[in-house]
């Protein structure tokens, strides 16, 4: 048998069925009997609500009801609630308005949800929405963070003055004041991090379907954690108690983060099905994703670093306005605060630091986390900032960030989190080779004499992965835990069953979840099957974001392994007629030690299922559950190097070479590994160099498609080059660390690194994201002038 | 999408036919500009009529002066059309960089040309070319066909049967696409040869354009260096977020010159 456990390149056992348009999405399931839902969304960025009528829409042909707001508020519906609440420093809540799941009395952006029409068919239903009938008094509107804190500025709710949603402040303010006192250089930067949109490339959609018998209710909805939304929709929104409510996520095609989230429609389409007794669809058109699914980023951020003459860094200070969007989202406020100013030591022994961030609403759709989810955010401003200092004190860029690594862990950093392992100094070897950082100036003079400008550019970076630690995540706000379940069931002749709460939305958690139990049972992973997204079949769990799959999941189902084992010893040592501490299991073989008396694990399945002769007072059947907490965050940690090549005539920046060594913990499998990387490096080269969100001043969506939000493309992009340099997480079970958002992670900063080294002779400092042509063109004229 | 009935004419009559039936038909070649433009409901006909079905419309011929294009010739058949690229490369090169492979599949050049979208390639190419666009009905020379964004002298019920282009002594297209749309925010067709020399800009502007003092100096010295100093005015250009019209401007200027640059 071929080994397939741990470190093998299995072909992902999915991918059959993905590649062979055989896939089970959402939108793929139709329930008998079942009607649709097209939601009416405002055309208005802010506006008071001032008539529905809805009479024409309830007389089109095909239509079964028509539900506003009011509706909701009838039947008592609850809010769309926060998972994770920020305190503001002085202790006091965050401003925590209502949002409901369609509007009251107040739309507050574009595609804000007002009116759902169900209708026999989907046609009927959209011809019915056309006829609905919405007065909007338009208000003043405002959509850019840093102007809805200024002081005469549209006021979004009554409960957050000057919009502020929390005043969140981390880090030794004094310590910090006086370092920068004392320090003999100081350099600043201001940024803006871009508002960017996930467009996953299935849409979202759901379906309700309700039991009337036995009072049940299924629903189908394309999300990254079906528990999650089980207890967020039944227990705040709909009032509908956990037994009475299964939610299944089949198939998911794609989702970066923005499908995290308990969205509105989920909630309408389930209480929907309740009310007219029969199943509701409905499936977002890519228009309506643009302005519904959660955005992610849009940060203005003020930075400063201290630095002693050797270049040794003393203290950092950072002010953010981190926009939240119209309504709080599910994790919104978490993001740039506990995965955004919590990174800010980096890979770095920066002693103090002090991090303010606002969380502001605006009248956009609202902000969460998205692929990276804050800490593309921190890395990219401190990696910036380095190599700003690295410029002003002449110094390589290489050398200031070797002198400022962090060498002994574990670390505790000066921000909450502890380092457990890791090698920045190793893994930025691995880096420099393959990009061939040395011999770059060559490179660089033969671009000039084709008249081009080339620059190099590096980041160096910490990851936070593996959510989390449920006591800590508890006292920073959280409002659940952060544990995962893992469910082994190993059948009567010894196939298996994987249950996981972890959810595999492109991650090929199919394969990599099987390879864990091939390593540990010794078989093939054809005989392993991993059920996840389903709350009728799974125990329980937490879903899949921040890395923390893995980490969490996987070493759930370790543990629930180790319980398998640990009983088959039962049973082997009675088959054996040995005593229990001498039977060992290796390789799918339990053995007495010292003797050559052995049995097969598929010889103790069956024993446990054919329990003839059996050991006293054990339980037959082989069938183990374990909840797994993390003690600790788990810490990738990478180097990423970008070269570009500018046309200063059309300011086009061409990416030419982009190389990423990181240190993700042990690998289990290096082909999936390898793929999530690609996958990261390609979303963070669309924040660097292509993808920009943008509303005008009254709070219009100006990029609601592609022809003016520019994903990118297999063209932008150079061959890709990945290396390692593994330690391993002490504290789990695995060894593993996390790889889902490396590379959106670490690339950005490279990026744009490579971009200002490309211009540096021209004295340019720092340019913003994404670095188009018309910007980056501007810049050169604006130097060159 | 409003519902509507679809017709699948076989010949040139059974399309006008097709149309004098309906109530507000509209003619269809690769539905790659009027299948978007109907998702977005901005068009709602009663009637789809397909054009792609009438192999009259079909097929290209060149015969030393000229190369005629049948209207429901596709993209993707220009660019690699060996009589095109014999006779006028820049054309079989512009093809080619029209959108994606899917959208070169199925666009056509009869579909491109009545469109006429501002930020498309093929205007630049006719009226660059001094092309004749030809109709079930009549000719008409490219620049009076072009008359605006949107704007042609096209009736409802006309169909355009063909595009002829005289073959130029050298012509090439020089292209800078919009990033996320790849249409163009700049596109400049330089051509010399019986139709004089021609300097034909579009997506820069709200309809395709000659730039005559380009054309003057290229006419006393075809070379890039004759451009040097020479811009359009940027207040006659669009402004978008993703380009300005300054830039806009520039961008005409350096297109100008690696067009004249490929002429070689
Ligand atoms: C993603 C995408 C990217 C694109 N990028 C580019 C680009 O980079 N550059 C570019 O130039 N274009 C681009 N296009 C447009 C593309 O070239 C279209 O194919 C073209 O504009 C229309 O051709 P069609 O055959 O699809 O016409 P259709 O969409 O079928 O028709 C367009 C219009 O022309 C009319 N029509 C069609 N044929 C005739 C005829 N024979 N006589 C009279 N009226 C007719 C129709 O009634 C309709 O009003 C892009 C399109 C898409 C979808």
């Amino acid at each position: 048998m071929a080994n397939e456990g741990i470190g093998a390149a299995v072909r992902r056992k999915e991918d059959a069925r993905f590649l062979t348009g055989r896939a089970n999405y959402t939108d793929d399931i139709n329930r008998p009997g079942q009607l649709y839902m097209v939601l009416v969304r405002s055309p208005e960025a802010h506006a008071e609500l001032v008539r529905i009528d809805t009479a024409a829409a309830e007389a089109a042909d095909g239509v079964v009801a028509v539900f506003t707001g009011a509706d909701l508020e009838a039947d008592g519906v609850g809010g769309i609630p926060c998972a994770w609440a920020v305190d503001h420093e002085d202790g006091t809540p965050m401003a925590e308005p209502v949002h409901p799941v369609l509007a009251q009395g107040r739309v507050r952006h574009v595609g804000d949800p007002v009116v759902a029409v169900i209708a026999e068919t989907k046609a009927q239903a959209r011809a019915a929405a056309g006829l609905v009938d919405v007065e909007y008094q338009p208000v003043p509107a405002i959509a850019d963070v840093a102007g809805a804190v200024e002081s005469d500025a549209p006021q979004i709710w009554d409960e957050a003055p000057g919009n502020i949603c929390f005043k969140f402040g981390i880090g030794d303010a004094e310590a910090v004041d006086a370092a920068f006192d004392g320090a003999a250089h100081v350099v600043t930067l201001d940024l803006v991090n871009n508002r960017l949109i996930p467009n996953a490339i299935e849409p979202r959609a759901a379906i309700g379907e309700f039991e009337p018998t036995s009072g049940e209710y299924t629903l189908y909805t394309t999300s990254q954690n079906p528990h999650v939304i089980r207890l967020l929709m039944g227990a705040f929104v709909l009032h509908i108690p956990e037994h009475k409510l299964r939610v299944i996520a089949p198939d998911v095609g794609g989702a970066f983060g923005s499908k995290i989230f308990h969205y509105a429609e989920e909630a309408l389409v389930t209480w929907a099905s309740g009310k007219l007794a029969l199943p509701v669809k409905w499936t977002a058109e890519r228009s309506e994703s643009f302005m519904s699914d959660a955005h992610g980023r849009d940060h203005v951020t003020h930075a400063e670093l201290a630095l002693d003459d050797e270049g040794m860094f003393l203290a950092l200070r950072t002010k953010t306005l981190a926009n939240l969007g119209a309504y709080i989202s599910t994790f919104g406020p978490a993001v740039p605060t506990y995965m955004h100013a919590v990174l800010f030591a980096g890979c770095y022994t920066t002693p103090v630091i002090r991090a303010v961030v606002h969380g502001v609403f605006t009248n956009t759709v609202p902000v969460d986390a998205y692929r990276g989810a804050g800490r593309p955010e921190a890395t990219f401003m401190l990696e910036r900032l380095v190599d700003i200092a690295a410029r002003k004190l002449g110094m390589s860029r290489v050398e200031i960030r070797r002198k400022n690594f962090i060498k002994d862990f574990p670390y505790q950093t000066p921000v909450a989190l502890e380092y457990d392992s890791g090698d920045y100094g190793g893994t930025l070897d691995v880096a420099l080779e393959l990009g061939s950082w040395n011999d770059f100036e060559t490179r660089r003079e033969e671009a000039r004499a084709r008249g081009k400008f080339r620059g190099i550019g590096l980041s160096t970076f910490i990851e936070a992965c593996g959510a989390a630690p449920s006591a800590l995540a508890g006292q920073l706000g959280a409002r659940a835990g952060l544990f995962e379940v893992g469910q082994v069931r190993v059948h009567p002749t010894g196939s298996v069953t994987v249950f996981t709460g972890s959810h595999s939305h492109g991650q090929g958690h199919e394969t990599a979840f099987a390879q864990i139990v091939c390593e540990a049972l010794g078989m093939s992973v054809d005989q392993v099957d991993v059920v996840h997204g389903d709350t009728g079949r799974v125990p329980f769990g937490m879903g899949t974001y921040g890395s923390r799959s893995l980490a969490v999941g996987g070493s759930a189902i370790q543990k629930a392994l180790e319980k398998i084992i640990a009983k088959g010893k039962k049973i082997a040592a009675h088959m054996m007629e040995a005593s229990e501490g001498d039977v060992e299991f290796a390789d799918g073989q339990f053995t007495v030690v010292g003797t050559d008396k052995s049995t097969t694990f598929g010889e103790v399945a069956l024993t446990a299922y054919v329990p003839h002769d059996y050991p006293e007072g054990l339980e037959p059947g082989l069938d183990e559950t374990a909840f797994y907490d993390p003690v600790n965050f788990t810490y990738p940690a990478g180097a990423h190097i970008a070269e570009v090549e500018i046309d200063p005539e059309t300011g086009v920046v061409e990416l030419v070479a982009l190389s990423a060594a990181d240190d993700v913990g042990r690998i289990i499998n290096p082909m999936i590994v390898e793929g999530q990387m690609h996958g990261g490096m390609a979303q963070g080269v669309g924040q660097a160099l292509l993808e920009a969100c943008r509303y005008d001043d009254d709070g219009q969506l100006l990029t609601g498609s592609y022809m003016n939000y520019t994903m990118p493309r297999a063209t932008n992009f150079p061959f890709f080059a990945t290396g390692h340099n593994i330690t391993h997480c002490t504290h789990n079970p695995l060894g593993v660390k996390g790889v889902g958002e490396v590379g959106a992670i670490g690339v950005p900063a490279a990026v744009i690194n490579a971009v200002v080294d490309a211009l540096a002779h021209l004295g340019v400092e720092h340019v913003d994201m994404p670095a188009t042509p018309e910007k980056v063109w501007r810049i050169i004229q604006d130097a060159t002038a | 999408m409003e519902n509507f009935e679809f017709h699948g004419p076989s010949t040139l009559d059974q399309a006008l036919a097709a149309m004098g039936a309906a109530e507000d038909g509209k003619f269809m070649a690769g539905g790659q500009s009027l299948l978007p433009v109907m998702k977005l409901e901005l068009a709602a006909p009663s009637d789809v009529i397909s054009l792609a079905g009438i192999e009259a419309l079909r097929g290209i011929e060149a015969d030393g002066t000229t190369v005629t294009i049948g209207s429901a010739v596709t993209h993707a058949e220009v660019h690699e059309s060996e009589a095109v690229r014999q006779a006028i490369p820049a054309l079989a090169d512009m093809a080619g960089g029209i959108g994606d492979p899917q959208v070169r599949n199925r666009g056509t050049i009869g579909g491109a040309v009545a469109h006429a979208d501002p930020a498309a390639d093929y205007p630049a190419a006719l009226v660059g070319l001094g092309a004749t666009v030809v109709t079930d009905r009549r000719e008409i020379s490219a620049e009076d066909f072009f008359q605006g964004m949107f704007d042609t002298p096209l009736e409802d019920d006309e169909i355009i049967t063909a595009v002829r282009f005289p073959v130029p002594e050298r012509a090439a297209y020089a292209k800078f696409a919009n990033q996320a749309s790849g249409y163009a925010i700049a596109g400049v067709m330089v051509a010399s040869g019986d139709a004089g020399i021609r300097v034909a800009v579009t997506g820069a502007g709200s309809c395709v354009f000659r730039v005559t003092a380009m054309e003057e100096a290229l006419a006393a010295d075809f070379s890039a260096a004759a451009l040097q100093g020479i811009a359009v005015d940027s207040g006659d250009l669009i402004s978008e977020p993703d380009a300005s019209a300054e830039y806009r401007a520039h961008l005409v200027s350096v297109m100008a010159r690696r067009a004249v640059e490929a002429c070689g």
